[in-house]
């Protein structure tokens, strides 16, 4: 399953981060690398295995559907690059 | 009396109950020590007002009879726990002028129990590292050198920052988190004691998440009974964090009885790799007689897929982070490079704002998530992560701990293995199986490398059983009497 120029621009686009061309070729190698290292997991049989979802064996807990926190909206913008009137400020999405 | 950043935590709380000295005086002389330390590059962030101001409502608490378990004790503070209106970075570009509004639990536990805040530690970028060099600002020195070679080391990593503080005397004790080692292997490079708990043991509520099913953070400190204060403060349950225990948080410290006779050490044959220094062999084989001749008993054991562990860890945590790092977006918080489109300006924020080890691990997550592959990636992945635990399981049926190695090496130089990471990745060969089974682990410093290195030896305890782990690493720590010190330390020569 090796990983061309091609992939790399593709997964690149599904994590939404812009990658120069001219660095797609050495990420493809990189990739290869390491996808080819974890490729000796195939060795091994996990047939009829559970894949584990928590490490530790619990019951999620439970809460009362209830408001906990909330109106400080301030709070929740003051970090924002651009902000208006408690609203996050983007380009332009709908025309 | 010897210098106060020169003590161990547990001597300076008995001697700030004693009242030999001010909760404000020990303050001072950290931030001086802080200062020294810059050449260590070792914090992103100092906080000198904030620390004598805690420090000065410390002193107020214990003159009206309300001292905490840490009260006064001065600390240093991985840049990965937001912290109230201090700038929180994670070691990231992303993370520009952030300001939490809100204060990890972790944090919020040491505060309530007395500790002061000297600073942000500097990190890895988001965790992912074993060198500390892939941090936005810049690499952190090792104190240490290697006899008659004057050539800057790293302190390991993620909390490569927080080990150096704490080897160099500018701290009594530092947070850190573990993911696949990120306390344990930088602790044995500094020379100190790094604890991971029990995934769910401490609250990860406003850290910043890596790989949400393997961090955990814990404590980084210059003494077994020091990481046992510390866990003390920093467990507990967290509402806010599901994942969190509702179970009782023992007196760590009470643990630490020296006595371990009868107690099953398991020895782990699978550890003993190809091209294992002989140095960390031979220090091995120490470890185990040291334990030995306190009355356990070693016990060769098997766990028969270790070595599949470190590519399953390379699959879960990238594929862990690429879903956690979705929210760096340039909108709510942190960078925003411009784009002409909503996408646009995603793409070149997170391009702009990621490092190369980010970037690389940020892809290598959605490809192993992407449709197609996720079975077989991903879902291999955590089907070895089960069969990785059952082994521990098994073990754990006929010992009580388990003793290895903390690191394949010892520290190597600032540079080094950044063009190969599997060669980096290769460091965290001990430490991952006990993340991916979500076990208790630490490292104690227990003797030299031939070039004048610190070297840590690894315990591995059962889920919850930190005090096991801690009175067997108590018993490590005498056995070895590590009195070697950094070349740097804050304050002297």
């Amino acid at each position: 399953m090796a990983v061309d120029k091609a992939t790399v621009a593709k997964i690149a686009k599904l994590a939404r981060l812009r990658v120069p061309e001219e660095n797609l070729d050495g990420l493809a190698g990189e990739l290869n690398n390491i996808l080819g290292w974890i490729e000796q997991l195939s060795e091994l049989d996990t047939d009829g295995v559970e894949p584990m979802t928590s490490v530790v064996a619990m019951t999620p807990p439970q809460r009362k559907d209830v408001v906990t926190d909330g109106g400080r909206p301030e709070d929740v913008v003051r970090n924002a690059p651009e902000s208006v009137g408690g609203y996050f400020v983007v380009p332009k999405v709908i025309e | 009396m010897p210098a106060l950043t020169e003590q161990t935590l547990s001597a300076a709380r008995d001697g700030l109950a004693n009242g030999d000295f001010s909760a404000v005086e020990l303050a001072q002389a950290h931030i001086a020590a802080v200062e020294a330390a810059r050449p260590l590059n070792a914090f992103v962030t100092e906080t000198p007002e904030r620390a004598l101001a805690m420090a000065a409502e410390s002193d107020k608490r214990r003159g009206a009879g309300q001292a905490g378990v840490l009260e006064g004790i001065p600390l240093a503070i991985k840049d990965l726990f937001c912290t109230e209106g201090v700038l929180t970075t994670a070691g990231s570009h992303i993370l520009d002028g952030f300001q939490p509004p809100y204060e990890s639990t972790v944090t919020a536990n040491l505060w309530r129990n007395g500790a002061v805040m000297l600073g942000k530690a500097n990190m890895d970028e988001f965790a992912m590292g074993s060198s500390n060099m892939t941090s936005y600002y810049g690499a952190v020195e090792n104190p240490w050198r290697r006899s008659g070679d004057n050539r800057p080391l790293v302190p390991g990593g993620s909390s490569g920052g927080s080990a150096a503080v704490v080897a160099a005397r500018c701290a009594l004790a530092a947070t850190g988190t573990d993911t696949g080692g990120s306390i344990r292997q930088p602790a044995s490079f500094c020379g100190i004691v790094g604890l991971k708990p029990t995934y769910g043991r401490c609250s990860r509520w406003g850290i910043v998440a890596f790989a949400s099913s393997l961090d955990q953070p814990g404590p980084l400190t210059r003494t077994v009974r020091d990481a046992a204060l510390m866990l003390r403060a920093m467990a507990g349950h967290d509402p806010k964090d599901s994942t969190s225990v509702d179970r009782p948080v023992p007196d760590y410290e009470a643990a630490l009885s020296g006595d371990i006779r009868g107690l099953k050490v398991g020895i782990p044959k699978e550890y003993r790799v190809d091209g294992m220094a002989a140095e960390i062999d031979t220090l091995w084989q120490q470890g185990i007689d040291w334990l030995r001749q306190a009355g356990a008993e070693p016990v060769e054991i098997s766990l028969p897929h270790t070595r599949y562990a470190l590519p399953a860890y390379y699959i879960v945590a990238p594929a862990e982070a690429s879903s956690n790092l979705a929210r760096y977006d340039g909108v709510r918080f942190g960078l925003r490079v411009p784009g002409n489109s909503l996408d646009e300006m995603y793409e070149a924020t997170r391009g702009e704002g990621f490092g190369a080890e980010v970037q690389r691990r940020v892809l290598i997550g959605t490809y192993v998530l992407s449709a197609g592959y996720y079975d077989a990636y991903y879902n291999k992945a955590r089907r070895v992560r089960t069969l990785i635990a059952n082994d521990f399981a098994e073990a754990f049926e006929n010992v009580d701990v388990v003793l290895t190695p903390t690191t394949p090496s010892a520290a190597f130089t600032v540079g080094e293995k950044m063009d190969d990471p599997i060669a980096m990745y290769l460091n965290d060969v001990f430490t991952v199986p006990a993340s991916l089974a979500g076990l208790p682990a630490i490292s104690v410093p227990a003797g030299l490398s031939e070039d004048g290195l610190p070297l840590g030896l690894h315990l591995i305890g059962r889920a919850f059983d930190e005090e096991t782990v801690l009175r067997t690493a108590g018993v490590l720590e005498e056995a070895a009497n590590f009195t070697a010190e950094p070349g740097f330390i804050a304050g002297q020569g």
